[in-house]
C-alpha cells in the first residue's frame, strides 16, 4: 500500500504543459523528494496533490483512494508552504489549534494536543508567543507542527528551507530528517537544491520540463544517472562535449570539440557520429599519469582551497576541469603542466542535450 | 559650541516641510474648533452683552428634537457605515485578490471616477433618477409595471442609498490596500489545514483586514455624520439630519452660540461612537489604523 500514488498525471495551462504524464508511488513512512530546476513543474505537481489545481488527466490517490473529487480542505495531506504562511494575527498556539478547530476537535482535547506537538518539535511552552517573535528556524518548526498535529497521511514541503541562511539551512536539513523519523509520516519534499534532496531523502525523483527523468535512491541517481540531465543536475560534473567515435562494447572514444579524445562508457542509445557529452565527477579524476585508463593533459589554472572539498582547476583544450584530489593539490603550482586521468567506466557518455 | 552646518540645514528643511502642515492644522482645524468651543460657552444676555456658562448645552439637551436628531443621525450613519462595509468588502476583495493585475488599476480607477464630480452633482444625479417625474418612475409607468408615477425621493431609504454611494469609496480604498498585502499562501494554508470557505473568511481574511476595516469604518462614519448636501437634497426638508440643525442655528436663526454648541455636541458624540465601536470590537487605534 502506498501513501501517495500519482498515475499519469498531466496538467496543461492553455497550450503549455506544466506536468506531463508523471507517475510516482511513495511507500508509507518514507522521505521522498522531487528535485528539479525552477519552472520544471514540481510546484504544480505538489499543488495538484494538495488540491489547489486539478489535473488535466491522470489520477492521484492517497492511501489507495482517489482524491480528485475532494476539495483541498477535505484531503488529509498537509502542506508546509515556501514562505511558511503562518497566520500573523494568531499566536503560536492558535496557529497550531486552527486545524484542530476546523476538524471540530473537542475543546478539552486541543490544548493538550498543541502542547504535545510543540514538545515534539522542541519548542515546549511557546503557545502564547507571537509569530514575529520567532526566529527563522523556530517558524519552520511551528509550520511543521501545525501540519503534524493533524496527523496527515502525507506532509508536503514546498522548498521550505529556501528562505533560511546557509548555516541554518544545513542544520534544518538534519532536523527535518529527524522530525520525519520521529513522526513516521510520509514526507514529500520539493526542492531545486540537490544537496537537500540527496541528504534527506529515501528516494528522489528528478524532474525536468514537466517530466520525471529518473526516480531512485540518492546513491543510484549519483552513481547511475539515467540521462545527461540527471548526470549534470545531481552532484558536480565536468562536462566535455564532443562527437562519438568508434565503440567497443559500451566503451567508446569521444573526439572532443576542443581537440584530443577520451574514452568513456556509453550510458544511453548514442550511436557513433552523434554529438555527445562526457560527464566526469571531480572525485573520480586523478592527477598524474593514468595507469590503464584514459587521460587528458593540460596545466594547472588555479587551486581552490575549501578544506575537505578543495578543488584543482585544470585547463585543457580551452575547457576547465575540476579535480577533487586533495592529496595531490598541495604538490601543485599554478601554471604547472598536469595530466588528468580516470578509468573509462567513470566517464559517462550521453547524447548532447539540445539546450 | 555650534552645531555643524548640515544639522542646521536639515533642521531648516524639516521646519519648512512641516510648516504648511502645522499652518493647516493650526489655522484651519485647531483655531476654528477653539473658536467654536469658545462661542458655544457664551450666553447672550442682551445686545453685545455676554456671560459665560453652559446654558447652550442645557438648552440642547433639554429639547428632544435636537437630541433625537443627533441620535437619528448617528444611527443612520452607523447603518450607512455597515452597508458600505458589507457592499465594499466584496468589491475590495475582488479588486485586491481576484482581479488580474491589469484590470486591477482600471477597476480602482472606476471607483475613483465619481470623486471627480462634486457631491452636489452626484446628488442631483440621484434626483434625476428617483423623483416623481424622474427616469425610473416614468420608465416603470411606460412599461406598465406601475399605474401612476411614484415619488422615490425624500425618504430615509433614499438618503441611506445616496450616502452609501457617496462614501463607499472611502471604505474600499483602505480595504484594498490592506487586502493587497495579504499573501495568497495564507488562504491556501487556511484551506489546506481543513478550513471551509466560511472559516477562512472568518478566521483569516477578516482578522487580516481588520486595520483596513477599522480605518474605513471610522472615515465613513465621520464623513456620513458630518455630511450636509446629500441628506438635504435627497431627504428634503424632513431629512432631520443634524448638520441641518447646525445650519439652521447659524444661518436661519443667526444664533451662533447655540449653533456652536451643536457643532461641539456632534464632534463629541461622533467621537464617542467611534470610541465605543473600537471598544465593542476589541480594537484600538494603535493596533489597527496606526499599524504599518
Amino acid at each position: 500500500m502506498y501513501d501517495l500514488s500519482c498515475a499519469s498525471v498531466t496538467k496543461s495551462f492553455g497550450t503549455f504543459t506544466a506536468v506531463r504524464d508523471v507517475s510516482l508511488d511513495i511507500p508509507s513512512g518514507s522521505f521522498f523528494s522531487i528535485l528539479g530546476p525552477s519552472g520544471c513543474g514540481k510546484t504544480t505537481l505538489m499543488r495538484m496533490i494538495a488540491g489547489f489545481e486539478t489535473p488535466t488527466s491522470g489520477d492521484i490517490q492517497i492511501k489507495g483512494e482517489s482524491v480528485l473529487s475532494l476539495p483541498p480542505n477535505k484531503r488529509n495531506v498537509k502542506m508546509v508552504f515556501q514562505h511558511l504562511a503562518l497566520f500573523p494575527m494568531m499566536s503560536v498556539g492558535e496557529n497550531i489549534a486552527y486545524g484542530l478547530r476546523c476538524n471540530g476537535e473537542a475543546k478539552a482535547e486541543i490544548g493538550p494536543k498543541v502542547a504535545r506537538v510543540l514538545d515534539r518539535v522542541g519548542l515546549p511552552g511557546s503557545e502564547d508567543k507571537r509569530i514575529d517573535q520567532l526566529s527563522g528556524g523556530q517558524k519552520q518548526r511551528i509550520a511543521i507542527a501545525r501540519c503534524m498535529v493533524l496527523e496527515p497521511d502525507v506532509l508536503l514541503l514546498d522548498e521550505p528551507l529556501g528562505a533560511l541562511d546557509l548555516k541554518l539551512r544545513e542544520h534544518m536539513k538534519i532536523e527535518l530528517k529527524q522530525l520525519q523519523h520521529q513522526f513516521e509520516t510520509t514526507f514529500l519534499y520539493i526542492t531545486h537544491d540537490q544537496s537537500e534532496a540527496l541528504v534527506m531523502s529515501d528516494n528522489v525523483a528528478v524532474m525536468n520540463a514537466g517530466k520525471f527523468e529518473q526516480i531512485g535512491s540518492p546513491k543510484a541517481l549519483y552513481d547511475q544517472p539515467a540521462s545527461g540531465f540527471v548526470a549534470g543536475f545531481v552532484g558536480d560534473s565536468n562536462i566535455l562535449s564532443g562527437t562519438l567515435g568508434d565503440s567497443r562494447g559500451d566503451e567508446a572514444r569521444v573526439d572532443l570539440d576542443g581537440g584530443g579524445h577520451v574514452i568513456g562508457r556509453i550510458c544511453d542509445a548514442s550511436k557513433p557520429g552523434d554529438k555527445v557529452e562526457v560527464f566526469l565527477r571531480p572525485e573520480s579524476l586523478r592527477l598524474g599519469e593514468a595507469g590503464e585508463g584514459t587521460s587528458l593533459s593540460g596545466r594547472v589554472e588555479s587551486l581552490l582551497f575549501n578544506g575537505a572539498s578543495s578543488r584543482v582547476l585544470i585547463e585543457s583544450g580551452g575547457q576547465l576541469i575540476e579535480v577533487a584530489d586533495p592529496e595531490q593539490a598541495s604538490a601543485l603550482e599554478k601554471g604547472a603542466s598536469a595530466t588528468v586521468g580516470w578509468t573509462p567506466d567513470r566517464a559517462r557518455i550521453f547524447t548532447r542535450r539540445s539546450a | 559650541m555650534s552645531r555643524p552646518n548640515l544639522s542646521d540645514a536639515s533642521r531648516l528643511s524639516l521646519i519648512l516641510l512641516f510648516a504648511p502642515f502645522a499652518l493647516w492644522i493650526g489655522l484651519l482645524i485647531i483655531m476654528p474648533q477653539l473658536g467654536i468651543g469658545y462661542v458655544s460657552l457664551r450666553e447672550k444676555i442682551s445686545w453685545n452683552e455676554y456671560s459665560f456658562g453652559l446654558k447652550n448645552y442645557v438648552d440642547f439637551l433639554g429639547e428632544p428634537v435636537y437630541r433625537n436628531t443627533l441620535l437619528r443621525t448617528a444611527w443612520m450613519s452607523i447603518l450607512v457605515t455597515v452597508l458600505a462595509l458589507l457592499i465594499g468588502f466584496p468589491i475590495a476583495y475582488y479588486i485586491a485578490k481576484i482581479a488580474r493585475e491589469r484590470s486591477r488599476a482600471a477597476l480602482f480607477l472606476m471607483c475613483l471616477i465619481p470623486l471627480w464630480v462634486s457631491d452636489l452633482v452626484r446628488a442631483y444625479g440621484w434626483i434625476v433618477l428617483l423623483r416623481e417625474t424622474g427616469v425610473i418612475s416614468t420608465t416603470l409607468v411606460r412599461w406598465g409595471i406601475i399605474n401612476q408615477p411614484i415619488e422615490m425621493l425624500y425618504n430615509d431609504m433614499t438618503v441611506v442609498i445616496g450616502l452609501v454611494y457617496t462614501v463607499i469609496l472611502f471604505m474600499i480604498v483602505p480595504l484594498v490596500s490592506t487586502l493587497q498585502g495579504m499573501d495568497d499562501a495564507l488562504l491556501e494554508a487556511g484551506y489546506n489545514l481543513g478550513g471551509s470557505r466560511l472559516t477562512v473568511l472568518r478566521r483569516i481574511i477578516i482578522p487580516y483586514a481588520m486595520p483596513g476595516i477599522v480605518s474605513g469604518c471610522i472615515i465613513t462614519f465621520m464623513l456620513t455624520a458630518g455630511s450636509y448636501l446629500t441628506p438635504i437634497l435627497l431627504g428634503g426638508k424632513n431629512s432631520s439630519w443634524f448638520t441641518e440643525q447646525i445650519y439652521n442655528q447659524f444661518i436661519t436663526r443667526y444664533n451662533w452660540e447655540s449653533g456652536s454648541a451643536f457643532g461641539v455636541a456632534l464632534l463629541v458624540f461622533t467621537s464617542f461612537v467611534v470610541w465605543a465601536g473600537l471598544r465593542l470590537t476589541g480594537q484600538s487605534l494603535a493596533t489597527t489604523v496606526a499599524k504599518d
